[in-house]
């Protein structure tokens, strides 16, 4: 009998098989669009390098099969930017979670985003930290219940699309776990855009945030999802809220200007011209 | 006849110690730098930033020292050779990746131009308070390699050290100057490219089915294979298998990678340490120094023999992993040993470790000036009765 390879047998590193994700975490649908984006731009796995942080989702990085690296807590962007300085060549994905990109993180992406350096980051926000049992970070609503905000959360979040198109990035979107073939289509699009390329991917996380916040199953955070979102496309990111009854979606940015990785490039060759006239 | 190097600047020159750094990590192939400005290691920024370009190579100036430490890290991973450059505010934030490049066997040098501690304590005094903070800086088990330059052609030629031993042994390296080596000027002789060692690291042999990352040869060290090389692998800064993956929960997975990361220093450590040896032959009183001190040091030591009293000096050029051996030797034949240190007592723990049942004298010294010649030949006048 002969055995048929699943279409994304090559795409996943069979001996970290099984993951670790809980029952409908929305982890594997993030995985699953990004290797089908892969597949679909019939991009060589050879010069894809996938890193990513510390976290649920940081885990990622080990279960699909191109170069793959696990970093420090907050540091797979900078990390990112010297291998895709080093070489040019290779296509950059981060792939972490709101709180390794945004609280220990925080300060990398902004300055990644302004340098606008060829690095594509997909965002999973959950709302919480999964990993360590449910704590708040900064993207947990006002009043949702974690760990420690037992009284309620009293911090604001951000807004990580508003925040991510403020501090310079080429393209941004923001789409949920429900939304598989948009976001698809979006991390397709995001691959090819020269610069920093930024999607916020909300997801899932019943077993820790949903189970405090009235929503135990992934079904019943899905269906907040189907409830609440509204896509808007092009609409100003500033105003892309996150309520209980309301999620502002879709692709808010998408411009053209010259990345960090170019520039860097004209101004090594001017350079190496000046050197070989002798200076 | 190959056109003149733009990587190596052959000749005689009058350099500071800081651009002599930058001249040595290019010649020794470094091609990327990733850092942040921070007085008194600057000018090697600016000195990579200026040169680099020339060489096709890429300097970047980071958002911190998180951030730069964890460049370098990933543009070795893409295959360049790569450096970092600061002092002690930025080495406390490098330790964090310091650890990551030592567990996941990244070849990297970082230049820790000492200055006053603790906290911003005084930005353009040397000082040598970070010699423990580079040896136990990161959490957990690891074994650093650190060598300090005593002048401008050492800083030159240590760093080129530096990067030779980061490849051979897939690890992390320190070159710990102070402030004064940092910024000082002397003469130095750069040679020809051919004449300069140049060690590249160990590549697979094997096809990529047949590769894992982290299994090491017969001398601990792994072949590395790098991004972009088509052997897709997957490196984590969790305790992992030969492979790469993460083996969280298993002790015996722990046991092996530690100690074997860790053996690969300690059991080449006779390959690695460097001293030197002056007058030491029929010494009563050995002088141990590194750096800026071992200058005031040799210089009270000659004195010291020309009032008749027999003193030599052992001065340290490696740090870390700690010449015990060196110590122990000298210790055996001299009456008393005398150590000088710009902090307020480091390395003369190690000392004591190593020379058991001899006297040791500790000179601290904090503040502006390393050592006077004078107060030298005091303690080895106090370590002879």
């Amino acid at each position: 009998m002969s055995e048929e390879l699943h279409p994304f047998e090559t795409f996943l590193r069979r001996e970290m098989i099984p993951h670790i994700w809980c029952d409908g975490c929305g982890n594997g649908i993030i995985l699953n669009c990004y290797v089908r984006a892969l597949k679909d731009l019939d991009i060589d796995l050879n010069k894809v390098v996938t890193v990513a942080g510390i976290g649920c989702i940081g885990r990622i990085s080990g279960f699909t099969n191109t170069d793959s690296f696990h970093t420090t807590h907050g540091r797979a962007v900078a990390f990112a930017t010297g291998v895709k300085l080093a070489n040019p060549e290779l296509k950059l994905v981060v792939i972490s979670g709101d709180g390794d990109l945004f609280a220990i993180g925080g300060n990398h992406f902004i300055h990644a985003a302004r340098r606008n350096v060829d690095i594509h980051v997909i965002c999973a926000n959950n709302f919480n930290y999964g990993m360590t049992g449910g704590q708040y970070g900064p993207t947990t609503p006002l009043d949702a219940w974690t760990t420690t905000t037992p009284y309620g959360n009293v911090e604001h979040p951000f807004n990580l699309v508003h925040l991510a198109a403020a501090s310079g990035a080429a393209y941004v979107a923001r789409w949920t776990t429900l939304h598989a073939r948009r976001l698809t289509e979006s991390i397709k699009k995001a691959l090819q855009k020269e610069g920093f390329s930024f999607i916020e991917v909300i997801t899932p996380c019943p077993e820790i945030y949903g189970r405090y916040n009235k929503m135990r199953t992934g079904i019943d955070m899905m269906n907040w999802f189907r409830k609440a979102s509204e896509i808007r496309n092009q609409s100003d990111p500033a105003k892309a809220e996150i309520t209980p009854e309301r999620i502002v979606i879709g692709e808010f940015l998408d411009i053209e200007k010259p990345s960090f990785g170019r520039l860097l490039r004209d101004m090594t060759t001017r350079v190496q011209e000046k050197m070989r006239k002798g200076r | 006849m190959a056109e003149k190097s733009r990587a190596v600047l052959t000749g005689k020159h009058f350099m500071e110690g800081d651009i002599a750094c930058a001249e040595g990590a290019i010649a020794a192939g470094c091609r990327f730098f990733a850092g942040y400005p921070i007085t008194p290691a600057t000018e090697i920024a600016e000195r990579m930033a200026q040169r680099l370009p020339e060489v096709e190579g890429v300097y970047i100036q980071m958002e911190d020292e998180l951030a730069s430490m964890a460049a370098v890290i990933g543009a070795s991973y893409a295959g360049v050779k790569s450096m970092t450059a600061t002092s002690g505010p930025g080495f406390s934030l490098m330790v964090e990746n310091i650890g990551l490049a030592f567990m996941t066997e990244t070849p990297c040098v970082i230049v820790n131009i000492m200055r006053g501690g603790p906290s911003t304590g005084q930005p353009t005094k040397p000082s040598q308070q970070d010699v423990m903070q580079a040896k136990w800086g990161s959490h957990g088990d690891y074994e650093i390699v650190a060598l300090a330059p005593s002048s401008v052609q050492e800083i030159f030629d240590l760093t080129i050290e530096a990067f030779n031993l980061s490849e051979t042994y897939r690890t992390p390296v320190v070159v710990l100057a102070d402030e004064i080596v940092g910024h000082m000027r002397e003469r130095i002789t750069i040679p020809k490219a051919d004449e300069i060692r140049v060690v590249n690291r160990k590549k697979p042999q094997v096809p990529p089915g047949e590769y894992a990352q982290f299994r090491p040869d017969e001398d601990l060290v792994p072949p590395m294979a790098c991004f972009g090389e088509g052997y897709r692998f997957y490196a984590t800064g969790l305790t992992h298998d030969e492979s790469g993956h993460p083996t969280t929960s298993s002790a015996e997975a722990q046991q092996k990678l530690v100690q074997r990361l860790c053996d690969k220093i300690r059991k080449n450590a006779d390959r690695i340490v460097k001293t030197e040896r002056t007058m030491l032959e029929d010494a009563e009183v050995a002088v141990v120094a590194y750096g800026i001190t071992s200058r005031s040091a040799l210089s009270a030591v000659r004195k010291a023999r020309e009032t008749g009293i027999k003193a030599g000096l052992l001065r340290l050029v490696t740090l870390w992993p700690f010449p015990d051996k060196q110590i122990s030797q000298v210790a055996k034949k001299v009456n008393a040993i005398v150590v000088l240190e710009m902090n307020y007592g480091q390395i003369v723990r190690e000392v004591e470790r190593a020379a058991k049942e001899t006297p040791v004298i500790f000179l601290p010294k904090l503040g502006e000036e390393p050592h006077k010649p004078a107060e030298i030949l005091q303690a080895i006048g106090r370590a002879r009765q």
